[in-house]
């Protein structure tokens, strides 16, 4: 306190300062406005888009609009196709696209030496996640539809989404191990367990709830993600289910669903836009509507997971 | 009791140990091979579509029209339209979005943070088919009613929607590399009497320039490499122009109207899209590699 009292200023100086004090107090109100309202922008452009997708499509959505087939007439049309078609290519993405993902991840944080191919391997990962997802689009059609003669099939489809989402899960896998402590490998070395016993029964257990959260964000990616599967040449118009995985003779069980046509929602949604008319715009918006209500759901709960674990991980 | 493993068994367990390292190894490699297809792939039939196209017409003849009876296959009207677009996504993106992130790092509440960010991670959640609709049937005829005589199909519009799609990720991004800035100067800064705003613009944002810097580049590397909405909303005519209210295409938009025709395998119309896929490759390359020098760049710094 006294020493501030010893302090003097030259007086210009002092009326100088003085004189600013208002006008800078008003400028760090008005910023501090402006802040809000820019990050306001993001969520109100959110509720718009929300509100025009309800106000064009809640009233054609019910429950034809989930059982019929595309068709001509946009009041008869439905996205039976789309959601079934939706549904079967994430299975064959989230069996593929996991099981290299996490294996990847784990590999990265639990054996891989610190040497110039790690390093090779992380930067490219890295430099995957930042490739436009029309790019895979292009690999898919060279390599599966063309190279490997997999068509223009689910299982192309749900491979190419898979190699879309892997810098996902790989990243959320190596996040949410590195966050498991070292103490718990240690003990479980010093009661003599192997690197892989020590991985899969204490590692992995802890971390599975951070993997969850990379994996549903990768999921619902892959469900809204339009450009690469336009490139593979998905059929817009299709008025077939794919074959059924269960069947009435020996083994009862098929796969030549793998290898049918198929189309998804986004793409029903964007064939569904680009149709002069207001009729199919509505159709368009209410499949829009199911999508996000879907992608939406699975980000939040992905987002509370993250939230709720990083307030209980205090180990 | 423990019972001592025998040497068999234990020889059993390595073998073990070492099959599985090895599994685990060979999916973290495979990621490298997927790069490695992409460049093989776009690269081949890129060779093909260059055996037909002198490279030097590619890149300077002004006009691209691949399926036409007159083809022509000048790549810059693409290329004018991926950056026009990107340029307007930028002009929203970029000003909204460093000022929400110096909001959020220097003059919210934790609260507020926390209830903010969370919401803006959403956003990134909306499929990019339904910003695509957004823009096609709301924000354009929105434009319409204020710039008369705008066409039904506009770079502007697209850029707009992308802008925002954008926003978040530079929000937080540039977020991060300000709250990595030390508190000690800001700290200093306030003492010398210095407002919350003057330490953000002229002691914070200096400081973490080069994260800022970073984050902005990947924007950019994302507006340029964003498909549905400029395929929507901008039209699919290659139109060289620096006029934003024109209807363009973008490379990726080209590449969604080839593949939604019947172009037969092996044909030049068919190898275009590869050759443009490189020339997109490229290009987000250059801007992620931008990014990562910038951030490494940042890491010094403290």
């Amino acid at each position: 306190m006294s020493r501030a009292d010893t302090v003097t200023v030259a007086a210009p100086a002092k009326a100088a300062l003085g004189k600013g004090i208002p006008a800078r107090r008003r400028r760090e109100k008005i910023f501090n406005a402006i802040g809000i309202g820019s990050t306001l922008v993001g969520l109100i452009a959110l509720s718009l888009l929300l509100f025009d997708l309800a106000y064009h499509g809640l009233p054609r959505i019910s429950w034809d609009f989930f059982v019929n087939f595309p068709s001509r007439r946009a009041t008869q049309a439905g996205i039976l196709s789309a959601w079934v078609g939706s549904l079967l290519i994430i299975v064959v993405t989230a069996v593929f696209g996991v099981t290299l993902g996490v294996s990847s991840g784990i590999y990265l944080e639990e054996y891989a030496k610190r040497n110039w191919v790690t390093n090779i391997i992380e930067v490219n990962v890295n430099n995957l996640a930042g490739v436009p997802s029309i790019v895979f689009g292009l690999l898919a059609l060279g390599l599966f539809v063309y190279g490997l003669g997999t068509g223009r099939s689910i299982l192309t489809a749900g491979l190419t989404l898979g190699l879309l989402i892997l810098p996902i899960i790989i990243v959320g896998t190596r996040e949410a191990i590195r966050a498991v402590p070292q103490s718990l490998r240690e003990a479980a070395y010093g009661v003599g367990a192997t690197k892989w016993q020590v991985t899969r029964d204490h590692v992995l257990p802890a971390a599975t709830p951070g993997i969850l959260t990379g994996v549903i964000i990768g999921i619902s990616r892959a469900l809204g993600e339009t450009a690469p599967l336009i490139t593979i040449g998905a059929l817009t118009f299709i008025a077939f289910l794919p074959t059924s995985p269960v069947s009435d003779t020996f083994p009862f069980i098929s796969f030549q669903w793998l290898f049918d046509g198929f189309t998804v929602l986004p793409i029903q949604a964007f064939n569904w836009i680009s149709r002069p008319g207001h009729d199919f715009h509505a159709n368009a918006a209410a499949a829009g509507l199911v999508l996000l209500a879907i992608t939406l759901s699975l980000n939040a709960i992905a987002i509370i997971l993250r939230y709720r674990l990083r307030k209980k991980l205090q180990w | 009791m423990a019972t001592r493993r025998t040497p068999q068994e234990l020889r059993k367990m390595r073998a073990r140990e070492r099959a599985i390292e090895w599994a685990l190894f060979a999916a973290a490699a495979s990621s490298v091979a997927v790069t490695i297809a992409i460049v093989a792939v776009l690269l081949y039939e890129s060779l093909g579509f260059f055996a037909h196209v002198p490279l030097g017409t590619f890149l300077t003849d002004t006009m691209w029209t691949p399926l036409f009876a007159d083809p022509r296959y000048g790549v810059l009207p693409l290329l004018g339209g991926t950056l026009l677009s990107t340029f307007v996504a930028m002009l929203v993106a970029g000003p909204l979005g460093l000022t929400a992130a110096i909001y959020l790092s220097e003059f919210a509440s934790s609260r507020v943070r926390e209830v903010v960010k969370p919401t803006l991670e959403l956003l990134s959640g909306v499929p990019t088919v339904v910003y695509g609709f957004f823009a096609l049937l709301f924000v354009t005829p929105a434009l319409q009613a204020i710039i008369p005589g705008l066409p039904g199909f506009n770079v502007l519009s697209a850029g707009i929607v992308m802008g925002i799609m954008i926003i978040p990720y530079i929000a937080s991004l540039s977020e991060d590399a300000m709250r990595a800035v030390p508190n000690g100067l800001r700290d200093g800064s306030l003492a010398l009497g210095a407002t919350r705003l003057e330490t953000a613009l002229r002691v914070v944002l200096p400081s973490a320039f080069s994260g800022v810097a970073s984050a902005f580049v990947l924007g950019i590397s994302r507006a340029v490499g964003e498909t549905m909405v400029v395929a929507i909303a901008a039209g699919q005519q290659p139109n060289l122009t620096i006029d934003p209210r024109e209807p363009a295409a973008t490379i990726t938009a080209y590449i969604v109207q080839v593949a939604l025709g019947d172009l037969p395998h092996g044909s030049v119309g068919y190898q275009t899209i590869f050759a443009v896929g490189l020339v997109l490759l490229l290009m987000t390359l250059f801007f992620n590699v931008a990014a990562f020098w910038l951030r490494a760049k940042f890491r010094e710094a403290y």
